[in-house]
């Protein structure tokens, strides 16, 4: 088990260093770099600038070093001294502004996680053992417009429908006046009245998809020999289908954090943004727009080691729940 | 000698070389090709054929926007700013109650909130506007070849407002805004689908045919690019077109951005295939006739896989569309003379906005989430029939 553990640390490496090459690719993207735009914008309010200033600035953020220097003195900032590069827009270092943010992010993607599963394991049950019931082409067809309406979509319509029909404010994590308050009970119910709109949002897709797979899996496996027999022994259905196949088909569940955790994700950068809520999203677009770019490619670099995290949990689990994977 | 006889009995040669059955006919299905059974099986999912036919229909759209649209995208008219979408009447009665038929719509007549000082919109059941077929408006160039002013469908004195859709806060008509979207956002899906499939089955076959270290890097650069969440990478690459290029670089600069991540699936679904195949006899065969390794990929492998990569390849147009409404969405993606369905719910961004005008969310979300699943319906279809033989 540690074997196999080690081995797919190890494999990790390499995409580890192709999320990074990537994230640093997006801050090294756009046209001219901040110190070039920063000079653009004092010239416009009329102040002039010293040239030797400019080039001070410019040797301080190695902008006119090469790709790989200024890559290895991000990535070797990050992997030593946990600092992440400076963000110009906000003049303060990365590291004090994403952590906050990349945590409700985490938050909001586990919470919908376990939103996924909850919903996806009684429906995907109920579908393959009544299957074409009218139960279970009700849920297919809920299944296939989950998977058809785009997040955003789905939150400007529950926004719109919870403004309009059930008058709450929309928008954020917390009323206005809990924004600030201590933790106490009410802030926590206000917290849950607000906190179903994301959650259904960025779940929706990924319970979709989850349901189709479960059915398939657990109609193949209620077909098999060992179920018959189980039945003609006389045992009750509930216990022959939640003792033995329900068991194996519940892989997908383990195998689903590693794909459903990167389309979380995304769900919940683009939800946030509709929404305004305090995840890295909103931050990420600002920064992104205003080419603040080692806080947009610091952000992009996390979310992928998020997912990359969630890959290795999950195949971790599965290689406990199925010691076939582990030996192979 | 009776060995001889033997050779040429019926028992030995029976399904090699035995005659039609009378009564079948040599299209039926015992002597069809793959094409033909792979129709046949494609033909009884009824759900699939609809929504094929809905996609051709939405081309046809696309194709068509100018003639088909009622007036021009762009032209705005303030003193109809958010005017609620019209319906079409039949009949118009007149004072005596007599019944004459007459399409049209009905006008608008602006009533202000006494307290709010907002302007509303109440149907003016007086102002009738008479529509017609195939009538003159606003004029425009075909395909940008030449100059028409004929319309499917739009009022008789051009000057009237008819906005069956509902207009936005410049006053222009969602309808016509709406059509020439369709052509933008069809053919963004349909061109990154054709790059990604470039992309994916190059890969795809190399990785599946050589094995190998070949293997190996592409499958660790799709690793990579499937564990990143797709909507910061793209926002990441589309924040860095620069502000001043032209609307079609940054169409064309879109469409990569989306297929860029899109060919992932195809590669994987290719080089599994090719992994399976390249064993196979005929490959062999093939190999054995002195066939070269580009004639053994392109000649006899890819065509065998064909109907598979249909399948996928209409699997993954969904997720470009979805990718430009979003990206367009959020303002990083295409901009304003460009009308796509992005642009569009760009309009729908806050919550005040929609309750005003609920059809400005309603009806460019509706035509996604419409084509999404049609695409997606077609693409299940045509999976389950890319295998003839199989069951």
């Amino acid at each position: 088990m540690l074997r196999y553990v080690i081995k797919r640390v190890l494999y990790m490496i390499p995409t580890l260093f192709g999320i990074s090459l990537i994230a640093f690719l997006i801050i090294q993207l756009p046209p001219g770099d901040y110190v070039t735009s920063m000079v653009a914008s004092m010239q416009d309010s009329g102040r002039a600038i010293d040239p030797a200033e400019i080039a001070r600035l410019r040797t301080l953020y190695g902008f006119d070093d090469p790709f790989y220097v200024q890559y290895w003195k991000w990535m070797s900032g990050i992997l030593f001294r946990g600092d992440f590069g400076h963000s110009f827009e906000w003049n303060r270092p990365v590291a004090d502004l994403i952590w906050e943010r990349m945590g409700s992010t985490l938050g909001l993607s586990l919470a919908a996680l376990l939103f996924v599963w909850a919903v996806a394991l009684p429906i995907g049950i109920y579908s393959a053992v009544r299957r074409h019931s009218v139960g279970d082409y009700f849920f297919t067809f809920l299944g296939f417009i989950g998977l058809a309406i785009p997040n955003f979509i789905l939150a400007l319509t529950l926004m719109y429908v919870s403004y309009r029909y059930l008058g709450q404010s929309v928008g954020g994590l917390f009323s206005p006046q809990y924004v600030d308050a201590p933790w106490s009970w009410d802030k926590f119910v206000d917290l849950l009245a607000h906190v179903w709109i994301p959650i259904v949002v960025i779940g929706t897709a990924g319970t979709a998809g989850l349901i189709r797979i479960l059915r398939a899996n657990l109609s193949d496996e209620l077909n098999k020999p060992y179920v018959i027999t189980a039945k003609a022994k006389g045992l009750p259905e509930h216990k022959v289908v939640l003792k033995y196949p329900v068991r194996i088909a519940l892989n997908p569940f383990v195998s689903a954090i590693g794909w459903v955790l990167p389309e979380l994700i995304s769900g919940v950068t683009i939800t946030a943004i509709v929404l305004n809520l305090p995840t890295a999203g909103p931050l990420l677009l600002r920064a992104l727009v205003s080419q603040d770019m080692y806080l947009a490619g610091s952000f992009i670099l996390l979310m992928g080691v998020l997912t990359l995290i969630g890959m290795l949990v999950s195949d971790i689990l599965l290689a406990l729940l199925d010691p076939r994977i582990r030996y192979r | 000698m009776r060995t001889h006889a033997d050779l040429t009995s019926p028992i030995e040669t029976g399904p090699a070389i035995s005659p039609l059955k009378p009564g079948l006919t040599m299209g039926s299905l015992e002597a069809a090709g793959q094409w033909t059974l792979i129709w046949h099986k494609f033909v009884r999912n009824k759900l699939a054929v609809a929504s094929g036919i809905l996609i051709v229909i939405f081309f046809l759209i696309g194709l068509f926007a100018e003639f088909l649209a009622p007036g021009l995208p762009g032209t705005s008219r303030p003193q109809y700013t958010y005017a609620p979408p019209q319906t079409i009447g039949l009949f118009i009665e007149d004072a005596a109650g007599n019944r004459t038929f007459q399409p049209h719509v009905k006008g608008y007549s602006i009533e202000i909130d006494p307290v709010a000082l907002r302007r509303t919109f109440v149907v003016d059941d007086e102002a009738i506007v008479p529509i017609a077929f195939f009538v003159g408006g606003a004029s425009y160039r075909m395909w940008g070849l030449f100059e028409m002013d004929l319309h499917l469908i739009g009022p008789v004195n051009p000057s009237d407002p008819m906005y069956l859709l509902g207009t936005d806060r410049l006053g222009r008509d969602l309808l016509s805004r709406l059509i020439y979207g369709t052509r933008v956002s069809m053919s963004i899906g349909l061109i990154g689908v054709i790059f990604s499939l470039c992309l994916g089955v190059t890969l795809g076959s190399l990785a599946g045919f050589y094995g190998g270290w070949v293997d190996s890097a592409v499958q660790r650069t799709i690793e990579v690019i499937s564990s990143m969440p797709t909507i910061p990478l793209w926002l990441g690459l589309a924040a860095a077109i620069p502000l001043a290029w032209s609307p079609l670089q940054v169409y064309f600069v879109i469409t990569l951005i989306v297929s860029l991540f899109g060919w992932t699936g195809l590669a994987r679904e290719v080089r599994g295939r090719f992994y399976a195949l390249r064993g196979e006899d005929f490959v062999t065969a093939a190999r054995l006739d002195g066939s070269s390794e580009r004639r053994l990929i392109f000649c006899h492998i890819l065509p065998s896989l064909t109907s598979h990569i249909l399948a996928v390849v209409t699997l993954a147009v969904p997720t470009m569309i979805v990718a430009e409404t979003a990206l367009s969405f959020l303002g990083i993606g295409l901009k304003a003379p460009v009308v796509s369905w992005g642009v569009l719910l760009q309009e729908a961004q806050n919550v005040r906005t929609i309750a005003t005008a609920p059809w400005l969310l309603a009806w460019p979300a509706g035509a996604v989430i419409v084509v999404v699943l049609a695409y997606n319906f077609l693409g299940d279809g045509m999976r389950d029939a890319a295998d003839p033989y199989e069951s």
